[in-house]
């Protein structure tokens, strides 16, 4: 029933999601492996998660390893990047780096999204005083300079990777809300829905089972370009010392010490790889983000 | 009009009424209080038992949270944001001199993110799907995907310490007498950082707006009356596909505030962000909701401004 909109096309193609497809598309999967930086990005993507899963058994030295004889050494003799001022192995902090800064992007667009989904669904599907209530609170939260509320909510939780979550996932949920609002207003006037309520359903059923498989895809493509933008946010967050603390690496913190001229002058192996692999990171996963809104809106894009 | 600039007055009010709940409520939700924070832990013992209590209590800090509240929003509304906690100063009289350097900041990151967007936006919608246009959404990628302070470092980094072009902070050089090309030496570096950060989705809506602008009848129209190209393209459509971007720079103005914090802090630029990093890291709270407060108040108002703009600019929109 939440298919009776849904021609599922491209044998085969199934990509386990429940999308909505209009008209003749071919599968989504289909449509995602023709964009070609889409393609690109995913491939990157995968090898920095790969790196940053298995960096226990890749890293050639412990991250937190200190060696204050080979204070931030040139790469070479054993350190492949170098070391930094702690004498600690850059190689090996980037990859560890990898996984805090991938998970904090992951979990914090986690969080904004499960309570826009909430919110968004409340006020499309109820309408009346409580899309109000919610639409002036997402206005409220929307009207915040949203780098300096961040960072305001990080230093009163205290600077620390989860409280860099928890900040990120509490402010950045408005446009996911106001986004699936917007589907479910229109959504919820259809044939579909009424069919599904004249057979008695209702509430929770009607918005888990109907009105949200319809209404999800373009959450899924703002969700995917939110983790990008939140691994942004937590190095700035991080790199102003802010965010996830030393000695635990992050792409962030491992900029703090371009700060100072001396490394920024002559150090150059402490400050461009953890800031080369968040652009790899975060392009590629906006890469993703707009493969994926063609694949699943091709109408969209086209215009 | 008239009225629909009044309605959209009176709906900012509460919009500001939970800015003000929600900064004092994050703000006061902060562990320890501003007596503690300024006081060295080892001395607190020898100051007396009572010492804490009086100082909080000539700060007003041992009343309940909403009465609080109530007293701060009282004062806000009369024009006092209140005292620094770590200099004592009156905040309002800080902001007024910080206010400038980052408004200098934004407008010409703003400009220049114009400069940029427009020119290349507009050809890529021209030639739809050629090499250029596919460069310009790579290039519009690639812009947003380097943080901005990343890129600040290189910048430094290339045209600061390698080539020695450009001077690496602040607004002006010290102990020399103000000129203009000092200025715009210093502007030139992070103005350039921000704008190309900030011209990636100006492009992005220049390019969809463009696209569907000479798809419309008008445009056909001047097609068919036998105009040439170019005319069609930059005499009648280009005006009208430049509307919306009204709306998109003021929708983008949280994204340009946050960027300024982060540039301003790299290039030591005098301004707002640099006060407000401050602020966060001495656990300043007033100036942290001060300017967390302006932040949002510039947000709603030139949201504001930029519907009644749009308006003004396009009457085909009627508003009830």
């Amino acid at each position: 029933m939440a298919q009776s909109t849904a021609v599922v096309a491209g044998t085969g193609d199934s990509t386990g999601l429940a999308l909505r497809e209009r008209g003749h598309g071919t599968g989504v999967w289909r449509r995602f492996r023709r964009h070609r930086l889409a393609l690109i990005g995913s491939t990157v993507l995968l090898l920095l998660a790969i790196g940053a899963i298995g960096a226990p058994l890749i890293a050639s030295h412990d991250p937190y390893a200190i060696d204050l004889r080979s204070y931030r050494a040139s790469p070479g003799n054993g350190h492949i990047l170098g070391t930094d001022s702690a004498g600690r192995d850059v190689f090996s902090r980037l990859l560890h780096a990898g996984r805090v800064s991938l998970s904090v992007g992951l979990v914090a667009v986690a969080i904004y999204t499960a309570i826009g989904v909430a919110l968004g669904s409340l006020a499309g599907f109820y309408g009346g005083w409580i899309d109000s209530l919610v639409m002036r609170l997402a206005d409220v939260f929307l009207s915040f300079p949203s780098l300096i509320i961040i960072i305001t909510l990080a230093s009163v939780l205290g600077p620390s990777i989860y409280n860099v979550m928890l900040a990120i996932g509490l402010l950045g949920w408005p446009p996911i809300a106001r986004l699936l609002r917007g589907e479910l207003l229109s959504l919820r006037e259809r044939e579909f829905v009424l069919g599904a309520r004249a057979s008695g359903c209702g509430g929770a059923r009607l918005i888990f089972r109907h009105l949200l498989p319809n209404a999800i895809a373009p959450v899924i493509v703002a969700a995917t370009f939110g983790i990008a933008y939140a691994i942004l946010i937590e190095a700035g967050l991080s790199f102003l010392g802010l965010g996830v603390q030393p000695p635990t690496p992050s792409w962030g913190n491992m900029l703090t010490d371009a700060q100072s001229p001396t490394v920024l002058e002559s150090m150059p192996w402490l400050w461009l790889p953890p800031g080369v692999m968040i652009a790899f990171a975060v392009l590629s996963i906006n890469f993703i983000g707009d493969g994926l809104r063609d694949a699943l809106d091709p109408y969209l894009h086209h215009r | 009009m008239g009225r629909y600039l009044l309605r959209r007055l009176i709906v900012s009010v509460p919009v500001l009424f939970g800015i003000t709940l929600v900064t004092y409520v994050i703000v006061n939700m902060a562990p320890g209080d501003p007596v503690s924070a300024l006081i060295n832990p080892e001395q607190i013992s020898a100051l007396g038992p009572g010492w804490l209590e009086e100082q909080k209590h000539a700060l007003g800090l041992d009343r309940p949270l909403p009465i609080r509240y109530v007293y701060w929003l009282k004062e806000v509304a009369q024009g006092n944001l209140g005292f620094s906690y770590t200099d004592r100063q009156p905040i309002a009289d800080k902001m007024v001199h910080r206010l400038w350097p980052t408004l200098k900041l934004m407008l010409t990151v703003q400009l220049l993110a114009l400069a940029i967007a427009v020119p290349i936006g507009v050809l890529s919608a021209v030639r739809q799907y050629s090499w250029l246009d596919y460069l310009a959404t790579i290039f519009g990628f690639t812009t947003i995907s380097i943080p901005a302070f990343f890129l600040g470092l290189a910048a430094i980094y290339v045209f600061a310490v390698k080539l020695r072009w450009l001077p690496t902070a602040g607004m002006a050089t010290v102990g020399q007498p103000p000129s203009l090309l000092d200025s715009l030496k210093h502007l030139i570096l992070p103005a350039a950082v921000l704008g190309l950060g900030q011209a990636a989705p100006l492009i992005r809506y220049t390019r969809s707006s463009m696209l569907e602008t000479v798809r419309q009848d008008y445009v056909r129209v001047a097609r068919a009356k036998g105009l040439t190209e170019h005319a069609v393209v930059y005499g009648h459509a280009l005006r009208n596909a430049l509307i919306p971007l009204v709306t998109v720079i003021a929708l983008n103005l949280p994204q340009l505030l946050g960027g300024t914090v982060i540039i301003e802090q790299i290039f030591a630029w005098p301004g707002m962000g640099t006060l407000a990093i401050t602020a966060v890291r001495g656990r300043d709270y007033p100036t942290i909701m001060a300017i967390n407060l302006i932040g949002a108040v510039a947000i709603v108002a030139s949201n504001l401004i930029a519907d009644v703009l749009y308006a003004w600019i396009d009457p085909r929109i009627k508003y009830s």
